[in-house]
């Protein structure tokens, strides 16, 4: 029983950089198990919803009072819908403490949030890296952006990530695949754009994880926009689409399901982890496996969850506690700024297609030698399209009119949103609440973070911007769209809780992604963030990951693990 | 859906129904309490009825009858609803059947053509006017500062999820059917696939693809594609 439970490496987590930490290290020879502490998705099979007709959900995709009542913290933004709703957690059966609101969405199954995740792809640049170090703000990141690159290009060869070569320095190309087509509309706003700002201001095609070219196994994507209910012909990046695959055919693979990771064993002396220990979540049965090296990539606020209960006499305030750091610096994307208007001048065009992916206006703020009143910027995601309906159906009276009006296309809008960078603080912090048990009798995490100053000042340029932008390229009715609190969590870009630096005394990781406190734990989902940039985080997590892996198995064929 | 989508569906809500929207949006209110509204046959039939005066059958397609309009507004009011919004509903169905008689004579259904669409005409200037009145506004602004009073003392109770289960002040029944039958409509099979254009698996994307006037606008579903 005891070799059976005995691998060269454990991965903790299966989403996005779990997944790819499995294909990494199978891919190098390694035997793999990977912990999933959710149920299996099986990829195309369990799709169930993923080619039914709008007309066959009952409450045609909305949520129900029933829904609202069982999801209360999905319920305050998008996610809460009929059609994907078992992808989303049990609320009931893992709760968290909200110290201050914190909107926290997870999928708790095989490949996580890969399945839902809105699939933009940007890279970091230099200037993101060294901001901590030139402003003083939380500590340096311990690497630059030339050390990353080349696994930026081996990810995004591999996950597949549509794009154009824009050739902005702040935002650097890669491996892309021809880009989606931009609008006629798009087109035009871009262009003007780019004229009316001296070309400081751009807005391009959003980089997105959807094969534009076939890859093996997976189709190009047939642009029918129901990305987020598991894609049939595998077109966007998930680890069922991509890494699983890979990883399983290597024959180094187990996949658990129904595996919680409750602690990481450590051995004192040799000041190095041994295994973990798994509650089964559907048996309640206690496991252990033993590995020579742990991947810990259970999401953000999770993997340091794991670590905090990994308290031993040693480490009391949890594994990677020594420098005071874990848990602290939680970071998310502000958001906000949302903005529509009418473009008028394109009755004679339409769309063909269902795009799956959008425009992206990059940051410009605190660039070309400018100082704004605070730190950092935003870029703003949108999308110039063309609605249905001459008029809307309120404005309309009844019978034929209103069906033929409403039949007809409607003009053409194009709206945007921010998302802005949050600075690290260390107050912004999760806990273990250990008044409060989940269904399996755990201790619940607590999450105590806000925005503050840097952010409430960058939300008025948020706004102000996309109004400007859009007006002065020549929309007409140009609105702002109330969007909500500016709440952490619903930018579900959740980073930082356990952040790698230069220095064993200041952060929780080194370089490589190695716990100063036990070299062979390697923590590369958004824990180890120093710091946010504004761009969508996710492609930057795959690079880690591979990255680490890569070092990690050469640090064991050195045995210095 | 992702964050793309759920701010175009929050921009073409802005274009159109502001009432509407919170259906879509917010979707359906809850309710502290269960209260199924009871629908009796007849009362489906009358909506269907209803709902075919609202969009009709044309030559090229089926009207929200075949739509099954008045079972889809059963489910909504239902599950969707609240306990205000229901009861609205519901008693605006009785307010229905008595203006009819009253007005006709007759019961709705047994109406002529014409008739049923003057009459339904008449209604929706009705709903109009109603939420465009001052007494209206009044009310309805009274009653969501309580609302909004009960959101506050809510999250002062670390409740944060409180301004997202608020109720709001119904408006005008007709408002109700109205924007039912327009959603359920063009989110059926025979609105999605025959009186707008419906294709599963497009292929490929183009961003200028020629339209004349009287082409029919794709069908991209209800809220979730």
């Amino acid at each position: 029983m005891a070799d059976n439970n005995t691998y060269d490496a454990i991965v903790i987590g299966s989403g996005i950089s779990g997944g790819w930490a499995a294909k990494e290290l199978t891919e190098k020879g390694l035997k793999v198990i990977m912990l999933e502490r959710g149920r299996n998705i099986e990829h195309v099979k369990d799709y169930v919803n993923a080619t039914k007709g709008t007309w066959e959900f009952s409450h045609r995709g909305t949520k129900t009072r029933q829904m609202m009542k069982d999801y209360p913290v999905l319920n305050r933004d998008y996610p809460l819908n009929e059609i994907n709703l078992d992808w989303w957690v049990n609320e009931k059966e893992s709760p968290y403490t909200e110290v201050k609101r914190f909107d926290w969405f997870r999928g708790y199954h095989v490949g996580g949030r890969s399945l839902m995740w809105g699939r933009q792809s940007w890279r970091w640049a230099d200037q993101d890296f060294e901001a901590n170090a030139k402003e003083g703000i939380g500590i340096d990141w311990p690497v630059r952006y030339n050390e990353i690159a080349p696994w930026y290009d081996h990810v995004e060869k591999f996950a597949g990530i549509s794009g154009n070569r824009d050739g902005i320095p702040h935002l650097p190309d890669g491996q892309f695949m021809p880009p989606m087509e931009m609008t006629v509309v798009e087109k035009d706003v871009a262009a003007r754009l780019k004229e009316i700002y001296k070309g400081q201001r751009h807005m391009i095609i959003g980089r997105t994880a959807n094969i534009t070219e076939p890859l093996p196994g997976r189709t190009n994507c047939q642009y029918r926009d129901k990305c987020w209910l598991g894609c049939p012909f595998g077109a966007y990046f998930s680890t069922q689409s991509s890494t699983l695959p890979a990883a399983m055919r290597t024959g180094n693979l187990t996949l658990r399901p129904w595996s919680i990771v409750t602690r990481i064993l450590y051995d004192k002396d040799k000041k190095r982890a041994t295994g973990v220990e798994v509650l089964d979540a559907e048996t309640n049965q206690i496991y252990e496996y033993k590995a020579k090296i742990i991947f810990l990539n259970a999401s953000t606020l999770n993997s340091a969850w794991v670590l905090m209960n990994s308290a031993t006499d040693v480490w009391p305030d949890g594994l990677g506690s020594s420098s005071g750091q874990l848990g602290h610096n939680l970071m998310d994307h502000h958001i906000g700024g949302a903005t529509m208007g009418v473009v008028e001048g394109y009755e004679d065009k339409y769309t063909y297609g269902r795009r799956a992916n959008g425009i992206y206006i990059p940051r410009f703020r605190n660039m070309f030698g400018e100082r704004r009143d605070y730190l950092r910027g935003f870029g703003y995601q949108g999308a110039g399209m063309r609605g249905r309906g001459a008029q809307p159906a309120e404005m309309l009276a009844i019978g034929l009119d209103l069906k033929e009006a409403l039949t007809e296309a409607g003009p053409w809008t194009m709206f945007v949103g921010g998302f802005g960078e949050t600075l690290p603080y260390h107050e912004n912090q999760v806990t273990l609440d250990k008044t409060k048990k989940d269904k399996w009798g755990l201790p619940v995490l607590a999450i105590d973070a806000e925005i503050k100053d840097n952010e409430r000042k960058m939300r008025v340029d948020m706004v102000n911007d996309a109004k400007e932008m859009l007006e002065k390229t020549g929309l007409k009715n140009v609105t702002s769209i109330p969007f909500g609190e500016p709440v952490l969590g619903r930018g579900i870009h959740e980073m930082g809780t356990a952040r790698m630096g230069a220095d064993a005394k200041t952060s929780v990781l080194n370089k490589w992604n190695q716990v100063w406190d036990a070299p062979n734990v390697f923590v590369t989902d958004g824990s180890f963030m120093a710091s946010a940039n504004c761009v969508n985080p996710s492609l930057s997590y795959m690079a880690f990951t591979a990255r680490a892996a890569d070092h990690a198995v050469s640090e064991l064929k050195k045995q210095n693990l | 859906m992702n964050r793309r989508q759920a701010l175009s569906a929050v921009g073409a809500l802005l274009g159109g129904s502001i009432i509407g929207a919170n259906y879509f949006l917010s979707g359906c209110k809850p309710a502290g309490k269960k209260a199924a509204a009871g629908f009796t046959a007849d009362d489906i039939t009358l909506l269907d009825d209803v709902g075919e005066t609202i969009i009709p059958t044309t030559a090229d397609s089926p009207g929200a009858k075949a739509a099954k309009i008045g079972e889809f507004m059963r489910t909504i009011v239902n599950d969707c609803y609240t306990e205000n919004q229901q009861k609205t509903f519901t008693d605006g169905i009785g307010q229905l059947r008595q203006s009819c008689q009253t007005k006709y004579g007759k019961d709705f259904t047994s109406l002529s053509p014409e008739q049923k669409k003057e009459f339904v005409t008449a209604l929706d200037k009705e709903a109009k006017a109603l939420t465009s009145s001052d007494d209206y506004k009044k009310r309805k602004l009274a009653y969501d500062s309580l609302q909004a009073n009960w959101v506050r003392s809510e999250e002062a109770n670390n409740d944060f999820g409180a301004s997202h289960l608020k109720d709001e002040y119904p408006p005008h029944y007709f408002t109700m059917i109205k924007q039912l039958t327009v959603w359920g409509y063009f989110t059926s099979e025979v609105g999605m696939t025959k009186a707008l254009r419906y294709i599963e698996t497009p292929g490929k994307f183009d961003g200028a693809y020629p339209y004349k006037k009287g082409d029919k606008a794709w069908a991209i579903g209800g809220f979730f594609g």
